[in-house]
C-alpha cells in the first residue's frame, strides 16, 4: 500500500499549505463575502476536507485553488441556509474595488491569488477592539492558530475564548470597521503601532504567570513570533516591527533556562546561559545592528530600547559581565519616553547593580504611591535592603511582597529568599 | 455607507466655566467638524440640548404615565448634544469626531436599520 509512505508526506504538505495560505485565502473569502465568521468556518472545513481527501486522491496540482473552491462552496451553502432561515448578520465594510478583485480571484483560482492579508491584519488589530480580543483574533484569523490553543495561551476555558472571538467578529462588522489599509501618513503610523502592540500582547500572554505547568504556553508564545514574522513580510521596513521581533526573540531565547528542576522560576543572573537559544539571539542582534544608533519615536523607540536592554543580557558571557551601566542608561531613556513606574523600578535594579544598593533604593522613593499593589516593588526593595545590610527592613519588605504575590511559584521563591535572610 | 449616532457628553460645568475665548474655540471646532463632514460624509441631523435640569422624565407606573422633573439618572457627565451622520465606515467617522472639542466624551454608535422602518 503506497499511501502508508505517502501519508506523512501529504500531511507535511498540508501543514505547509496551511501555514503559507491560511491568512491569504481567508482574506480573499472575507473580501468577497464580507463575513468573518463564514469565511473562517468555510476555510476550516475546506482544510478538514483536504485532510480526508488528499491522502487518498493525491495532492491537487494547485492546492490553494482547490482549498479556495472548497471553502467558497461551503460559504455559499451557509448563505443559502441563512437566507431560508431569514437570518441577517451585519456585513463588513468592504470597498467595491476590493470586492471585485476578490471576485476575479475566485473566478480564476488557478491564477495568482491576491494577497489581501494586510487588510485582515489592520481589521483584526482595529482599535475598536479590546487589545486582548484583537490579539486573539489576529492569531486565529491571520495565522490560523486553533481556538483551543488560543484559549490555553490566554488562560481561559475554550468556550469563553470561542465566545470572545465571536463577539469580536460581530463587533467589527456591526461597528463598521473597514476591511482596508489605512492611508499612508500619521493615521497609518498610529495603526501600525496598534498592530505591533497587539502582536506583542499575543506573545507576552504566553509568559504571563498562570497556574499549573506553563511549558505549553511558552511554546504558544512562539505563535506571537510567527505572527510578527508575517507582519514584517506584509509591512516591510517598519522599525516598530523589526525592534519588536528582536525583543521577542531575545526574551523567547531564554525559555529553557527560565524554570528550574523544582519548577520555580530561575532569575536571570542564575540562569544556565548555555541553554539560551543562540540562533535566536544572533537573529535578534542582526535585526538591531542597523537600528541601534538611530532614534525612533513612539512604539518603535520603546521596543528598540527594550530590545537593546535584552541584548545587553544576551551578549554578556556571564551574569557578572553584564554591562549594568549601559542598561541603566537605556532604562533612564525609556523612563523619559514612557514615564512608566514599572520602568523606573527596572531602572532602580540596574542602577543598584552598577552603582550600589543605596543608589537603587533612592530611585524607589515615591513609587509606592504609583504601584500600590505591585509585589515586585517590595521584592526589589527587600533585595536591595539586604544587600545594604538592613536585614530587618529586608525581612519586612519580603513580608509585604509575599502578601501581595498571587503566583504560587513566585511566592515560593520570595519565601525562600526571606528564609535565606535569617540563616545567612 | 453607515449611519452613526454620535452623542456628545460633557461635565455640566464645561460651558458655564469656559471663558469667552474657550467658547469661541469650541464653536470653531464644531464648525470645522461641519465642514469636514460636508466634504467626506453627510450630516443628517445635529442638535445641542438644553441642560439636564430642563429634562422631563416619563415612566409608566401601574399602567399610568407618570412625569417627573429632571433626568432619569444623575451622572457626572451629561449628554449635551448629538450628531447623526452617514459615513463610509468607522474610521472615517472617528477621524471626523477627532475634530470636535476634546472636552467631550463621544460615543459613536451605528444605527440599526429595522426592516419595515427604513428611512433611507
Amino acid at each position: 500500500m503506497s499511501h502508508h509512505e505517502a501519508g506523512p508526506a501529504v500531511e507535511q504538505q498540508l501543514g505547509d499549505v496551511f501555514r503559507d495560505q491560511w491568512g491569504r485565502l481567508l482574506a480573499l473569502l472575507v473580501g468577497q463575502f464580507r463575513r468573518l465568521d463564514l469565511a473562517e468556518d468555510g476555510l476550516a472545513e475546506a482544510f478538514e476536507a483536504a485532510a480526508r481527501r488528499w491522502p487518498q486522491d493525491g495532492v491537487p496540482g494547485n492546492p490553494p485553488a482547490w482549498l479556495l473552491t472548497a471553502a467558497r462552496r461551503r460559504v455559499l451553502d451557509r448563505l443559502r441556509a441563512e437566507a431560508v432561515a431569514a437570518r441577517k448578520e451585519p456585513l463588513l465594510v468592504v470597498d467595491e474595488q476590493t470586492r471585485q478583485e476578490a471576485l476575479s480571484a475566485m473566478a480564476d483560482p488557478g491564477g495568482i491569488i491576491a494577497d489581501e492579508r494586510l487588510r485582515l491584519v489592520f481589521l483584526c488589530a482595529h482599535p475598536a477592539l479590546a487589545p486582548e480580543s484583537a490579539a486573539a483574533l489576529s492569531l486565529r484569523l491571520v495565522i490560523g492558530v486553533p481556538t483551543p490553543d488560543i484559549a490555553r495561551l490566554f488562560l481561559v476555558p475554550e468556550p469563553t475564548m470561542a465566545a470572545r472571538l465571536t463577539r469580536a467578529k460581530r463587533r467589527l462588522a456591526a461597528s463598521g470597521a473597514p476591511f482596508s489599509v489605512p492611508a499612508e501618513g500619521r493615521e497609518r503610523d498610529a495603526r501600525v503601532g496598534v498592530v505591533a502592540s497587539v502582536a506583542y500582547l499575543a506573545f507576552t500572554a504566553g509568559y504571563a504567570p498562570g497556574t499549573g505547568p506553563d511549558v505549553t504556553r511558552t511554546s504558544l508564545a512562539g505563535e506571537g513570533i510567527r505572527l510578527t514574522r508575517v507582519l514584517r513580510e506584509l509591512l516591510p521596513g517598519e522599525p516598530a516591527l523589526d525592534a519588536l521581533l528582536a525583543l521577542m526573540l531575545l526574551q523567547h531565547s531564554r525559555r529553557e533556562a527560565r524554570l528550574g528542576a523544582d519548577g520555580l522560576p530561575v532569575l536571570l543572573p542564575d540562569q544556565d546561559r548555555s541553554r539560551w537559544h543562540r540562533d535566536e539571539v544572533a537573529e535578534a542582534l542582526g535585526l538591531l545592528a542597523p537600528m541601534a544608533a538611530h532614534h525612533f519615536d513612539g512604539v518603535a523607540g520603546e521596543y528598540l530600547l527594550q530590545a537593546l536592554i535584552a541584548a545587553e543580557h544576551a551578549i554578556a558571557p556571564t551574569a557578572a559581565d553584564t554591562r549594568w551601566d549601559r542598561i541603566a542608561g537605556r532604562y533612564a531613556e525609556l523612563e523619559r519616553v514612557t514615564g512608566s513606574p514599572v520602568v523606573r523600578l527596572n531602572r532602580a535594579v540596574a542602577v543598584a547593580e552598577s552603582a550600589g544598593p543605596e543608589a537603587g533604593l533612592a530611585l524607589l522613593e515615591g513609587l509606592d504611591h504609583e504601584l500600590p499593589h505591585s509585589h515586585r516593588l517590595p521584592a526589589v526593595r527587600a533585595e536591595l535592603l539586604s544587600r545594604a545590610g538592613d536585614l530587618e527592613g529586608a525581612h519586612a519588605a519580603y513580608g509585604t511582597a509575599i502578601e501581595r504575590c498571587a503566583n504560587d511559584a513566585e511566592r515560593a521563591l520570595l519565601e525562600r529568599r526571606r528564609a535565606e535572610l535569617t540563616t545567612s | 455607507m453607515r449611519r452613526y449616532f454620535v452623542t456628545l457628553a460633557y461635565e455640566p460645568t464645561m460651558w458655564s466655566r469656559a471663558d469667552e475665548q474657550t467658547r469661541a474655540r469650541y464653536h470653531q471646532e464644531h464648525l470645522a467638524f461641519h465642514q469636514a463632514v460636508a466634504q467626506r460624509a453627510h450630516l443628517v441631523a445635529g442638535e445641542a440640548l438644553a441642560g439636564p435640569e430642563t429634562a422631563t422624565t416619563l415612566r409608566h407606573v401601574d399602567g399610568r404615565a407618570v412625569l417627573t422633573e429632571g433626568p432619569f439618572a444623575e451622572s457626572a457627565e451629561v449628554v449635551g448634544g448629538f450628531y447623526l451622520v452617514d459615513a463610509d465606515d468607522l474610521d472615517v467617522m472617528t477621524s471626523l469626531c477627532e475634530l470636535l472639542p476634546k472636552a467631550y466624551s463621544l460615543e459613536i454608535r451605528p444605527v440599526v436599520q429595522v426592516e419595515g422602518f427604513e428611512t433611507r
